[in-house]
């Protein structure tokens, strides 16, 4: 055992194991975002149970669990649960009892121990609302304008069939409402803004005459018409969504009115075959990354979150190439060589060290107030004091992030340029070539998978920096897209959502913390896929690069 | 000769091409050059920038004088203003600071344009001969008058601002908030010789000696009636029996309920008026030494400290502290030098903690309170000042000197409340019983003392950091030298790339992991945790040990290096096991729950998301830096140095740590100094994963709040250009050159490492 001890192997099985911890934490971590994650869509079946509560009476709760917990029963009793058994540890399930606005909280701990029956009744329906959460019930019947459509005591299935037409049907004229207010009444709003500062700088620069007042008059006039032709069809498709209305039973016997155009889906998990629910679980995925997000977050898809980060990646992308790359080919190109370069090499490393918030402070303090403001000041001196470029937007988000990231984008074309071989560049010149068109036509094509390996890291860094977004640009939630129809289409002073902080703000600022669980697991296990993709192909393409220049070095 | 011309024809359209090749070889230097200094100056900026917006904070007051002229005037003549001896109580300015108000010892308020002297109208506030002035709270605009037929006037002053075509015109406007009529305090007509009072949301409370040392405290209690907006009040008199000393000045606080009588002697009587009908005396204390004098008496902003000014030239602050029992004493709390010759007038802003003072020789000083600083000392040329006056926003000053004269000056004080004594030291803040450190960087009141120490928050900056280097120290050293040294390569290679995945992982995801999975998780499986921490060495040596006692037939087909791969499921199984076996031990040996257990039996509060938590998460997201470089530099040990040890005899074990680790020690060191250094600046791990709480304390079952949480936390809701605000920047600058710092270090120790290794 000595000599065991004296050969060093219980150091290299315990170095070994810290490897194998990091390693399962690493997996595990990913694997428990994916877990859960991917589960959220996957419909769950709906228990029907009766339950012992306090009183000693049974109560009906249904719902989907949505968690279990393996408690000590001293926990329970030091939180005022007194059970009756001789366990010491309880196992109590969290139950979506949705229906938050008829029946109280719609997350509820039942115990075990107090489940009398439980039962999976097919008819149960999972309506989810517009507002509310989920109601979970029993379709009685269906009303047209009060009158009833189809009456209670029909079967179920003529139920469900005329439901579904009703619902279709309201979908529609959901759509054809949201265009109209989105997209149309939108345009309408934005252009009318735009005459109220056309009509300010003209009185800024004392030229606001009768004939541009004129003018002016007569755009708000057909402006003001266009309005009213939407607004006469909205009220015409709002009366017409009305129309329709459901009355659900819920676990406690009472009825509910739901009207149909408040439901966006209804299914009934207990009667949902696997392929079905398999086809379910895929669109639901689909409707998470392009949906809106609905109540308060906590709900609905990410959609403006994707576009918002994937628009300003591509912004900082524009920005960080070229002026990394034209960083890096000076630094080891154009310069003299010596302690300047060295120092100068030094201090960009260095700052792929500080902390990200450091790079958020100087954004919002330089690039927001004091360029922004003086943007405002040459150039939209109309608008003011309501700032366009003076408060933070996705332009300054962007050019935070490019300087953040530029260090990576210049050690990586640098150590691409190090690595072509000098008999290559002095070939060419030998045979005639100035510096440039060396460096364009042989250097920069050769380095060019480095460059990409570099750019491919920052968009990487970019989509996961949180901290300095927090202060130049994101928002919780953006009332429209950086990018949409209206002139100039590319919006560089609006503020956008994030991947990274919708992941902070829906788990640590949301209302219903229980509801949105899920949604942050999704989200998250969205951005590590993007992540670690992006980080596999850099991977791969430095690994290619190494191989491809082995023989070539030295 | 058609040669010829084809030749010079080419030659031409060469040289026109050579041109054109030429040019764009320059201008592509030209332009590569500016572009790559840009990015180069635009790095460098991020400092400068920082610097720039937080110097501002250590520069001085400044003043600049506007005018002097003679006293505004009443317009009675001269000989019936002297004959009554006219002379200044008190001093309002506007808030723009364009109007000044005058009030006379006769009773007159004498309106005037600041910047000229001119005067705009006069009022006479009072139609008998007065005996005694006072103010309330500087901000509320309230002064009282009392008369020598024993009544008392309170009037509230206002501006009135009405836009015309010449553009602003400011007007006061006095309000008499307790009805026209003087309100009666000594119904047998002694006059009022000392006065002091305090209006508030609910009451207003008037305290006044008479020239035969009875108090009376007169409480004046608001009404709003239910069917108009009419606010109507209510008297009750209190006499206060036990005046045996002569009283000098008295003053009350701005809760009402506590009184301060200074009597002839240097000494205060400190009396708490909380229960009108049973007014008790707190204590009283002599506020001099031998032979000093007090020259003035005020308050602070906030009516809370006193400033006591001295014959000596010294400024005292005092204010009242509570003991563990709820009593109330004065206490000395710091004091300001003058200079030699006797205080003459004190002054405190309206909103800040700081005053003016002036002296015998006519110099005037600037300073701060919390920060204990003299931001300005001049001597303004004008001799004695008997009267000081602050404008609201502390932006002008009125001072009357013996001569007769009015002087207006402009300050420029931005920034007063930092020093370095108030961002580093223990300061005493109002109301709290000790100096402390504290940060608390705004609150509801205008009258608030913010507390700037940058002491807790480095303190939880290096907390966190400390915890997260324990978890992540062992873990990715060890793992770098069994990568760099006994792994097998086919593993190192399915190694590596996982380590590079978990750097690249956002640090919002591990933040947000740590405040929502583990912190409860932790908090229920306890002693699961605790349990696999500490044991989970000892499993693994243990199946180490049976591993190596295992027959060879059995084991040998395991190739060398895969030692990682084999301990996976016994970590997995242990770890499982110990999770589940969590609940039995707490019931067993906690009572069932071992945070209500280490509250109640050690005294030791439990925060759900705490250090330990924030020490798993941070560490977790360090190891693969620390892990990199540190392998990196061991794997780079030249060959020949392990190759030549084996020879000569050594095991490879004697060899690693002789020999290999030694080499590599100083890439191993630079691996820890970067790891730190991001560690220190994290951001989105500490906001998710510490209750973000400004606390000094070393526990790891508590929370923390780091430099970087407080900025991302505080950073959008501070004013533009305010103290906050560079304050933030500060704390953003400590940063960058902290992580700068250690960052050169290691990158210099790198390099050296890098030449050594190319010479061996």
């Amino acid at each position: 055992m000595k000599n065991w001890i004296k050969s060093g192997a219980p150091w290299i099985w315990l170095s070994g194991a810290t490897v194998s911890i990091s390693l399962i934490m690493v997996v595990g971590l990913i694997g428990l975002i994916a877990v859960r994650g991917l589960s959220m869509y996957w419909p769950g079946d709906i228990h029907q149970m009766d339950v012992k509560n306090a009183q000693g009476n049974t109560e009906i709760i249904a719902g989907e669990i949505f968690d279990s917990e393996q408690v000590s029963k001293e926990r329970l009793n030091d939180a005022g649960i007194v059970i009756e058994t001789d366990q010491h540890i309880i196992t109590r399930y969290l139950v979506k009892t949705g229906n938050r606005d008829v029946a109280g909280p719609d997350f509820r701990w039942v115990i075990e121990n107090n489940i009398v029956a439980e039962t999976f009744p097919e008819d149960i329906v999972v309506f989810e609302r517009l507002e509310w959460g989920n109601l979970y019930g029993v379709i009685e019947s269906i009303k047209e304008k009060a009158e009833y459509v189809v009456a209670p005591g029909a079967t179920s299935a003529a139920l469900w069939l005329a439901f579904n037409e009703r619902l279709a049907r309201a979908t529609q004229l959901q759509e054809e409402i949201t265009a109209i207010e989105k997209t149309e009444i939108g345009s309408i709003n934005y252009d009318m803004e735009r005459l109220r500062l056309k009509q300010r700088k003209l009185e800024l620069a004392n030229a606001f005459d009768a004939a541009a007042r004129q003018n002016l008059e007569n755009e708000k006039a057909l402006l003001d018409s266009q309005y009213k032709s939407h607004q006469n069809n909205l009220a015409n498709l709002y009366r017409e969504i009305k129309r329709d209305s459901v009355q659900v039973k819920i676990a406690n016997g009472t009825v509910v009115e739901v009207p149909v155009g408040h439901v966006v889906r209804a299914f009934k998990p207990n009667a949902m075959s696997i392929p079905q629910k398999m086809f379910f679980y895929v669109k639901s995925i689909w409707l998470f990354m392009t949906d809106d997000p609905r109540e308060a977050n906590t709900e609905g898809g990410i959609y403006p979150a994707i576009f918002g980060t994937v628009m300003m990646v591509l912004i900082m992308s524009v920005i960080v190439t070229p002026f990394g790359i034209m960083a890096a080919v000076y630094l080891r190109e154009y310069a003299k060589q010596g302690v300047v370069t060295r120092t100068i090499r030094i201090a960009v490393n260095n700052l792929a060290g500080v902390p990200s918030i450091v790079y958020g402070v100087f954004g919002l303090g330089f690039f927001v107030y004091f360029l922004g403001g003086n943007i405002d000041q040459l150039f939209y001196p109309e608008s003011l004091p309501a700032p366009t470029f003076g408060t933070p937007g996705i332009m300054w988000a962007s050019l935070t992030l490019a300087l953040l990231t530029v260090p990576v984008v210049i050690v990586a074309t640098e150590e691409g340029l190090s690595r072509v071989p000098i008999s290559i560049r002095q070939g060419s010149l030998a045979l005639g070539a100035t510096k440039w068109e060396t460096l364009w036509k042989t250097v920069l094509p050769m380095a060019s998978p480095a460059m990409m390996t570099g750019l491919i890291l920052a968009v990487a860094r970019a989509a996961g920096e949180v901290a300095p977004l927090m202060l130049v640009g994101v928002v919780k939630l953006a009332p429209s897209l950086p990018l949409d129809g209206d002139f100039p289409y590319l919006h560089l002073d609006r503020k956008f959502m994030h991947l990274g902080f919708h992941i902070f703000d829906v788990g640590f600022q949301s209302p219903n913390v229980e509801a949105a669980r899920p949604l942050v697991y999704s989200t998250a296990f969205l951005l590590v896929c993007v992540i670690i993709v992006l980080n596999l192909a850099a991977i791969a393409i430095r690994n290619r690069l190494r191989e491809k220049y082995k023989g070539l070095d030295h | 000769m058609t040669t010829t011309t084809a030749k010079s024809d080419l030659f031409a359209k060469t040289s026109k091409r050579q041109k054109w090749r030429m040019f764009n070889d320059k201008l592509a230097a030209w332009v590569v050059s500016l572009g790559g200094m840009s990015v180069i100056v635009a790095i460098t900026l991020i400092f400068f920038y920082l610097l720039m917006v937080v110097l501002p904070l250590f520069e001085g007051a400044e003043i600049k004088k506007i005018q002097s002229y003679a006293l505004p005037a009443s317009s009675a003549t001269a000989s019936v203003a002297a004959a009554n001896n006219e002379i200044t109580s008190h001093y309002i300015i506007d808030e723009q600071g364009k109007i000044g108000v005058r009030f006379t010892s006769t009773g007159k308020a004498i309106s005037f344009y600041t910047e000229t002297g001119e005067v705009i109208s006069e009022k006479a506030l009072v139609d008998s001969p007065v005996s005694s002035f006072t103010t309330a709270e500087s901000s509320s605009g309230v002064v009282a008058y009392g008369l020598e037929n024993g009544s008392a006037v309170v009037v509230k002053v206002g501006f009135d601002i009405k836009y015309a075509e010449s553009g602003k015109i400011v007007t006061p406007k006095f309000e008499y908030i307790l009805g026209e009529d003087p309100v009666d305090v000594f119904a047998r007509g002694e006059s009022i010789k000392h006065l002091a009072l305090q209006n508030g949301e609910e009451s207003l409370t008037l305290v006044s000696i008479s020239d035969t040392n009875r108090l009376r405290l007169s409480v004046f209690e608001y009404e709003e009636s239910m069917f108009d907006d009419e606010i109507s009040f209510e008297q009750s008199d209190y006499e206060v029996e036990g005046i045996n000393y002569t009283p000098k000045k008295v003053l009350l606080d701005s809760t009402q309920r506590m009184l301060f009588i200074f009597d002839d002697l240097g000494s205060v009587y400190f009396y708490d008026i909380s229960d009108k009908d049973d007014v008790q005396l707190y204590e009283s204390k002599s506020l001099i030494e031998t032979g000093s004098k007090i020259t003035d008496i005020k308050f602070a902003a906030g009516s809370f400290s006193l400033l006591i000014g001295y014959e000596n030239g010294r400024v005292a602050q005092w204010f009242p502290v509570r003991d563990e029992s709820n009593n109330y004493s004065l206490a000395f709390v710091r004091d300001f030098d003058l200079g030699a010759s006797a205080v003459s007038n004190i002054a405190s802003e309206y909103f800040r903690k700081g005053f003016i003072s002036s002296n015998e020789k006519g110099e005037l000083g600037v300073h701060h309170l919390t920060a204990h600083s003299t931001l300005l000392a001049q001597n303004i040329e004008a001799g004695k000042l008997t009267h000081l006056a602050i404008s609201p926003r502390a932006n002008y000053l009125l001072a009357e000197s013996e001569d007769g004269k009015l002087h207006f000056w402009h300050i420029t004080n931005e920034y007063p409340e930092i020093s370095v004594y108030s961002l580093w030291d223990k300061v005493w803040y109002e109301g709290y019983s000790e100096p402390e450190y504290t940060w608390q960087s705004s609150s509801a009141s205008n009258e608030f003392e913010p507390k700037f120490s940058l002491v807790p928050l480095s303190f939880g900056t290096l907390k966190a950091a400390f915890y997260a280097m324990l978890v992540a120290m062992p873990l990715a050293i060890l793992g770098a030298i069994y990568t760099a040294y006994f792994m097998s390569p086919k593993l190192r290679q399915t190694v590596k790339p996982t380590i590079e995945i978990m750097e690249a992982l956002p640090t919002v995801i591990l933040g947000f992991l740590a405040g929502l999975w583990f912190a409860p998780f932790l908090e229920l499986n306890m002693p699961g945790v605790f349990s696999v921490v500490i044991l989970l060495p000892l499993m693994i040596l243990l199946f180490a040990y049976i591993w190596h006692k295992l027959p060879h037939s059995l084991v040998g087909w395991v190739p060398d290096g895969w030692q990682p791969v084999l301990l996976l499921p016994v970590i997995i199984l242990f770890t499982w096991t110990a999770i589940a076996v969590s609940p039995a031990i707490e019931a067993a040996f906690f009572g069932g729950n071992l945070p209500t257990w280490l509250n109640d039996e050690m005294g030791i509060g439990y925060d759900q998301r705490n250090a330990m938590v924030v020490g798993f998460a941070m560490g977790f997201a360090i190891i693969p830096t620390i892990f990199s470089i540190a392998e990196d530099a061991i794997f780079s040990v030249p060959k020949h140095l392990t190759t030549g040890s084996l020879a000569l005899g050594a095991t490879p074990w004697q060899t690693l740590t002789k020999v290999v680790i030694l080499t590599a020690s100083p890439g191993i060191f630079s691996a820890v100094m970067i790891g730190f250094g991001r560690a220190v600046g994290e951001t989105m791990i500490v906001l998710m994963a510490t209750g973000n709480t400004p606390v000094l304390d070393f526990s790891f079952f508590e929370g923390m709040r780091t430099f970087s949480a407080n900025i991302a936390v505080e950073m959008p809701e501070s004013e533009v250009g305010s103290t906050h605000y560079r304050v933030l920047f500060l704390a953003a600058l400590i940063l960058f050159l902290f992580t700068f710092l250690f960052n050169t270090m290691a990158e210099v120790v790198r390099q050296h490492l890098r030449s050594k290794y190319s010479s061996l």
